[in-house]
């Protein structure tokens, strides 16, 4: 079987999905020029973003979930693989840099609203510049009562007056509402989330994932919503992927992958989430010994395979092939060839 | 001294404390009081900016300009805190009272090996031998979890995890009766989280000290505290046995915290969060702190604060509309 996954709930007509992912990896140098060695961040990724769903992508730091999605905006080159936006392959078609006509498409939140916004700039500005740039809005009229507009649609009301406001005189949770603002003006169809929520404070953090859910439902756009945060990824992802180490090691959808983990680090990392509904009545967490291994030049094999209570001599040779459990749910570890 | 503080290893008792900024005084803590009995892990919850961080800098009287106490007791079995000298207070912290840091990587030196960033405390504040506190080093990773091979690793040869049990074995390091954890797992993986909470109940158990554990994440606490606290800009709300503060939250805030979490496991239910943002602390709400975030408030809520009530179960509330508990 090969990583091309057969596409799940694929919507009549749609002949490609909006964004399929193909081998895509990324390796760091590092060292002298004499003695370069490669940081492994990510290897052999593949998935697909169907348009108006929420992809979930959940793993700790390190597992290269941020430089996944940083290539698939483009901000850095991949080493190999391919990026396929509605049937075009853009890194072939779009070699050295992307398209204004492909930002536009994919629009990227980062996580932390209070160096993401310009502290000069009103939040107006903000707004009125993807507008410009990206033909939009022309008229000084049209631009204003647009601004206006995506302000109110991210709950930043009286819309009039925010736009006045510097960011410094706004909260975390409302930096991030104009974050997001900025990322719809110029109508994308997928955004690329990073830990939008990690740095705002608990009380305010589900009217942030809301407002994307509302996104999703009202402009039909797709978000890859990345967190290591694994409830919230059930809470919003239609799908989750789970990445460790710089692969994904399992996928599917969310309440599937929640309810049947199927890779042992997704049961670690399952049981690891506090749940005060489960917490006091079963506290059985399974235990992975040790840390995240190293990702400068790693042995073959699954990168699991040293805290892996199930480990076989198999999965020290080679990453195990993509193996679907049923039409909703796949995974890539030995215990199940 | 109270009756009721009679026995409390730790009783703090109507604490304000103030930071004097340019745009007037903040309120950080406003008259707070709650205890630690010996061998008790009270968890205090509550979002940034709430208050929790400078109850623990208080306690140890390691308030910086411009923050004062301008009132209140801390009491440490039966002594005020806050009436002791200098030379009082050095002989006092870290036999009494340890801090666990929130950040491991800013707490360790990163230019002085682990086991001497031990030791130091030692031979400093029980002038111990040095071979005798390399022993007892040896003994602390043990107990914590760290390989004693890696005793002269400098902090940065230390995974995150590793480094934050360093700074428990530090904390530990003169076997205090009460140790303050300030957010210990908060810039750690889930798993590694879990690995050091598992870590610290394990240690409570063996050496029955006693924890005031502060966080942002109410739902450690259930599997951690007997007692919890919620914090409000600077008040505490709502305060009762752990078990008892889940399934019965009184207050509207704790409640909206609950609903802030969505959780991993029973069925999926959509959550609202709190509408609103927390408060600026300049210039605070009147009466109730809480009231402009409130779906329940009336009138009444924005004139006074509320008196605090406590029910038959010892479930203290300060609300003049509580939940009536029972559903969640």
């Amino acid at each position: 079987m090969t990583q091309s996954a057969p596409i799940v709930n694929e919507k009549e007509g749609e002949r490609f999905p909006l964004l399929e992912v193909q081998g895509l990896t990324k390796h760091f140098p590092m060292g002298t020029f004499f003695k370069t060695r490669f940081v492994h961040a990510v290897e052999d990724v593949s998935f697909k973003v169907q348009r108006g769903e929420v992809v979930a992508l959940v793993g700790e730091s390190g597992s290269g979930k941020s430089t996944t999605i940083r290539m698939v905006a483009r901000l850095i080159d991949a080493t190999r693989g391919s990026i396929v936006y509605q049937g075009e392959d853009v890194l072939h078609t779009e070699r050295t840099h992307a398209s204004l006509r492909y930002r536009s498409k994919v629009q990227m939140i980062f996580q932390d609203p209070f160096s993401s916004l310009n502290g000069v700039k009103s939040i107006g500005h903000h707004l009125e510049r993807p507008l410009q740039i990206h033909g939009k809005a022309t008229t000084r009229a049209e631009i204003r009562s647009r601004v206006e507009e995506l302000l109110t649609s991210v709950g930043l009301n009286p819309a009039w007056e925010f736009a006045g406001k510097y960011p410094h005189e706004l909260s975390g949770g409302q930096r991030q509402r104009v974050a997001i603002a900025r990322a719809l003006a110029v109508e994308p169809e997928l955004i690329l989330a990073d830990e939008p929520i990690s740095m705002l404070d608990v009380s305010i953090r589900m009217g942030v994932l809301n407002l994307i859910e509302a996104l999703k439902e009202e402009n039909q756009i797709a978000f890859i919503y990345i967190t290591h945060d694994l409830a919230s990824a059930r809470y919003i992802g239609d799908k989750t992927m789970v990445m460790y180490a710089g692969r994904m090691v399992e996928g599917g959808e969310s309440e599937e992958l929640m309810h049947h983990p199927a890779h042992p680090y997704t049961r670690v990392l399952i049981s690891a989430v506090p749940d005060p509904h489960a917490g006091l009545r079963t506290n059985q967490a399974v235990a992975a010994r040790g840390e995240i291994p190293s990702l400068i030049e790693p042995p073959p094999g699954c990168p699991f395979a040293p805290r892996c209570a199930q480990v076989m001599p198999a999965c020290r040779e080679a990453m195990p092939p993509v193996r679907w459990l049923n039409d909703a749910h796949w995974v890539r570890c030995m215990l199940y060839e | 001294m109270n009756a009721e503080d009679k026995g409390a290893l730790l009783a703090v008792r109507d604490l304000s404390v103030e930071y004097l900024t340019p745009r007037g005084a903040v309120k950080a803590v406003d008259h707070v009081s709650f205890q630690i009995q010996p061998g008790e892990v009270v968890g205090l919850a509550g979002e940034s900016g709430s208050g929790k961080s400078t109850i623990a800098h208080s306690v140890l009287r390691i308030l910086r300009p411009p923050a004062v106490i301008s009132g209140g007791e801390i009491l440490f079995r039966g002594d005020d805190i806050l009436g002791m000298t200098q030379q009082q207070l050095e002989a006092f912290r870290w036999k009494n009272v340890a801090l666990v840091f929130q950040s491991a990587m800013n707490a360790l030196n990163p230019v002085v090996s682990v086991v001497d960033q031990v030791t130091d405390t030692m031979m400093v504040h029980q002038k111990m031998p040095r071979k005798e506190a390399e022993a007892r080093a040896t003994e602390l990773f043990r107990v914590v979890g760290i390989d004693p091979a890696r005793l002269h690793s400098y902090p940065h040869e230390l995974s995150g995890g590793m480094r934050q049990r360093a700074v428990i074995a530090i904390a530990m390091a003169l076997n205090p009766p009460l140790l303050i954890m300030d957010e210990p797992t908060t810039a750690l993986d889930v798993v590694v989280q879990k690995e050091i909470l598992r870590q610290i109940i394990a240690l409570k158990r063996d050496f029955g000290f006693s924890i005031l554990f502060i966080t942002h994440d109410l739902s450690l606490l259930v599997e951690l505290a007997d007692t919890i606290a919620i914090m409000y800009a600077g008040q505490i709300v709502e305060q009762a046995g752990s078990r008892e503060l889940f399934d019965h939250p009184r207050h509207h805030y704790t409640q909206g915290l609950m609903n802030s979490f969505p959780s991993i496991s029973g069925p999926k239910r959509r959550l609202t969060g709190i509408p609103g943002a927390p408060p600026d602390m300049v210039a605070p709400p009147s009466g109730c702190r809480f009231h402009p975030r409130c779906l329940a408030a009336q009138a009444c809520c924005a004139e006074k604060v509320p008196a605090p009530t406590m029910d038959e179960n010892g479930h203290h509330v300060v609300c003049y509309f509580p939940l009536e508990g029972g559903e969640r």
